[in-house]
């Protein structure tokens, strides 16, 4: 079970509206950091939260916004990272579309913490139905005198705009997102500067994702201790996560950090076990950039021990044996599942987003997904997959962004991980034509005396 | 990447879209309007037939007071924007990892046979153009294809046919492209 406290209320009758969210306890959060608070305290409470950023990279939000540089007489941004793109992942969505004003009431907490007037959401193009959800929910928020000048009489004032993208993934890093806000192509920016120093048009700027925005809610109303307490560890609060392929109940399940992995796989609460009683093979738990993990470390970690939803949890065994939390993107692969078509796919993804600044990313990715073709094929030489990890190996690290290591990682686990199936099929070239691997072996080393 | 082409009829926004454009020029600060770009392109893209001719995107330039180039190298770096001419309606198969493992490359050869075309191609009554394209966002929801503003999620051949007689029959609501 475990508390809710961004989607307790989303299945609501009419709790996209402002009427029923207000009556719901929403905008206390506005009132309370307004009325009784300075900004800095704001920020504060956010810092006592441990909250992390929900996109994916996981850093510390109170953080992030203590390097936001204040000079006079020079504004400061809010962002909204709603570029959601990242595979598997489909979070953001679903709370924006089921409870808007909940991100709304984030935008506004948060912006008057870090002292902006006009804050951006950022939203990934194709989901065009949001934008409308969301700018009614701006709307109605302005009416009620939540947006606009001298908000509750306190003299700050503040403005809300979405500004829809146009599909490119590379846009949900923070400086691409950026730039494309500015009207340009979405090229990364070289750091520093950070855009805590300068960001949106050389100005000091904050991006944070949709979740990340969307907690602030509750951190103000019950005061950052008390989401601490929720969480294990430096994994505090709770986690919106994804959860899609071969498993019985997809959907968005908002988690407490810390229940197990095989908890949230096989419990009827949540991902309800595998689809048509078949068996797991695989896991991508935090959208696809993260390393997959083969079925006998996805519930345990190398040790034995139970692997649980935490960012340091997933992370267990490095690149080695553990994975991260990610996006909370939680993909999971059944036994009639291909490795090396999974991570052809992702390559052929990742080439297709690299926006082309990088070399490495640029021509890697290509090579990437040229080599895995031909294995997928039967057309595939056992050096290939030596030459695969050597190009995902110059990728990673040597680029502007992290999209080339979000590239270079499903293949470097794929290969690390599932080696004798990438092996067989150079060696069953037609076999692999018609038929999929299966499971791998759990390595010698890995078995639990 | 998709290069640009120099057809097209002469293209000017509706009096109702040049309002609306130079509305969301406001909402960024003076001289930043051209913050307003990908916005004003899939408004010129919605009232040009679904694609930018280079007429429509330097109408979107002199609308916003950059340079035609700004528009150009833009429009060919975001994938929704079209630059060639497409069909009435554009079916997007999501085909990356998770719509992958629930059939979706399938369904797009269904369709491709279906339709009589390949991927990028439209068919000879104007109608219809298949897309690939990657990750929606519906993942949980998969397999799933975007026509216009509306995910069709767990797609199925049947759902498929459905929507293509829909179309043919002139039932398709461009205000929300859901099927009646």
């Amino acid at each position: 079970m475990g508390r809710k406290l961004l989607l307790e209320h989303a299945h609501v009758e009419g709790i996209d509206s402002y009427e029923v969210y207000r009556k719901h306890g929403g905008y206390r959060s506005v009132e309370k950091a307004l009325k009784n608070m300075t900004p800095d305290e704001v920020v504060e409470e956010v810092k006592k939260s441990g909250l992390r950023g929900r996109g994916g990279a996981g850093f510390p939000t109170g953080l992030k916004w203590s390097f936001l540089a204040k000079p006079e007489g020079v504004p400061r941004y809010l962002l909204c990272n709603a570029d959601e793109s990242e595979p598997g992942t489909f979070k953001d969505r679903f709370l924006m579309e089921k409870i808007p004003h909940l991100l709304i009431e984030g935008m506004i907490t948060s912006s008057y913490a870090l002292g902006a007037n006009t804050s951006y959401i950022y939203i990934r193009g194709e989901y065009s139905w949001i934008v409308k959800i969301l700018e009614k929910a701006i709307a109605e928020a302005y009416a009620a005198g939540w947006l606009g000048k001298n908000i509750l009489g306190k003299g700050y004032d503040l403005d809300l705009y979405v500004n829809p993208g146009a599909g490119a993934y590379i846009c949900g890093e923070e400086t691409a997102l950026i730039e494309s806000l500015e009207g340009k192509r979405g090229n990364p920016r070289i750091k520093p500067p950070f855009p805590a120093v300068k960001g949106l048009w050389q100005c000091p700027t904050v991006v944070n994702n949709v979740e990340t925005i969307a907690a602030v809610v509750p951190i103000i109303n019950d005061g950052g201790e008390e989401y601490a307490k929720l969480g294990i560890g430096k994994s505090t609060g709770t986690k919106l996560i994804s959860a899609c392929g071969n498993i019985n109940k997809p959907g968005v399940y908002e988690i407490e950090l810390g229940v197990t992995v095989e908890q949230f796989l096989y419990s009827d609460e949540w991902c309800g076990g595998i689809k048509n009683g078949k068996q797991l093979k695989a896991l991508v738990a935090g959208g696809s950039s993260v390393p997959i993990l083969p079925h006998f470390l996805v519930t345990k970690n190398i040790r034995g021990e139970q692997r649980l939803m935490t960012y340091e949890s997933l992370a267990d065994g490095g690149f080695e044996s553990g994975t991260m939390l990610g996006s909370g993107g939680f993909i999971v692969y059944d036994e009639d599942q291909c490795i090396v078509r999974n991570t052809w796919n992702f390559t052929r993804f990742y080439h297709h987003e690299s926006c082309g600044q990088c070399s490495p990313c640029r021509e890697g990715t290509g090579w990437m997904e040229h080599v895995l073709w031909r294995l997928e094929n039967g057309q595939g030489k056992m050096s290939d997959i030596d030459l695969l990890a050597d190009v995902a190996k110059k990728i990673e690290g040597n680029t502007i962004c992290p999209l080339g290591d979000a590239a270079a990682w499903p293949v470097n686990s794929a290969i690390r991980h599932f080696r004798e199936e990438f092996e067989w099929h150079v060696r069953e070239p037609k076999t692999c034509m018609e038929r999929n691997y299966g499971l791998v072996k759990e390595p010698e080393m890995y078995v639990q005396g | 990447m998709h290069a640009v082409t120099s057809n097209g009829t002469p293209f000017k926004f509706s009096d109702a879209a040049l309002a609306e454009v130079q509305g969301l020029m406001k909402k960024y600060p003076d001289d930043r309007q051209k913050s307003a770009i990908l916005r004003a392109l899939h408004i010129a893209q919605e009232e040009n037939q679904g694609w930018l001719s280079v007429p429509a995107m330097d109408h979107v330039a002199e609308v916003l007071s950059i340079t035609p180039i700004e528009v150009y190298e833009v429009a060919s770096f975001y994938s929704m924007y079209n630059l060639e001419p497409v069909g009435r309606y554009v079916l997007e198969f999501c085909h990356t990892g998770p719509c992958a493992i629930e059939g979706a490359e399938q369904l797009i050869e269904y369709t491709k046979l279906k339709l009589g075309i390949g991927k990028n191609q439209t068919t000879a009554d104007g109608l219809f153009t298949i897309k690939e394209v990657e990750c929606l966002g519906a993942c949980g929801y998969a397999p799933m294809m975007q026509v216009g503003q509306y995910y069709h999620e767990h797609l199925t051949e049947e759902k498929i046919d459905r929507f293509i007689n829909d179309c043919r029959a002139g039932k398709i609501d461009k205000g929300t492209w859901k099927m009646h």
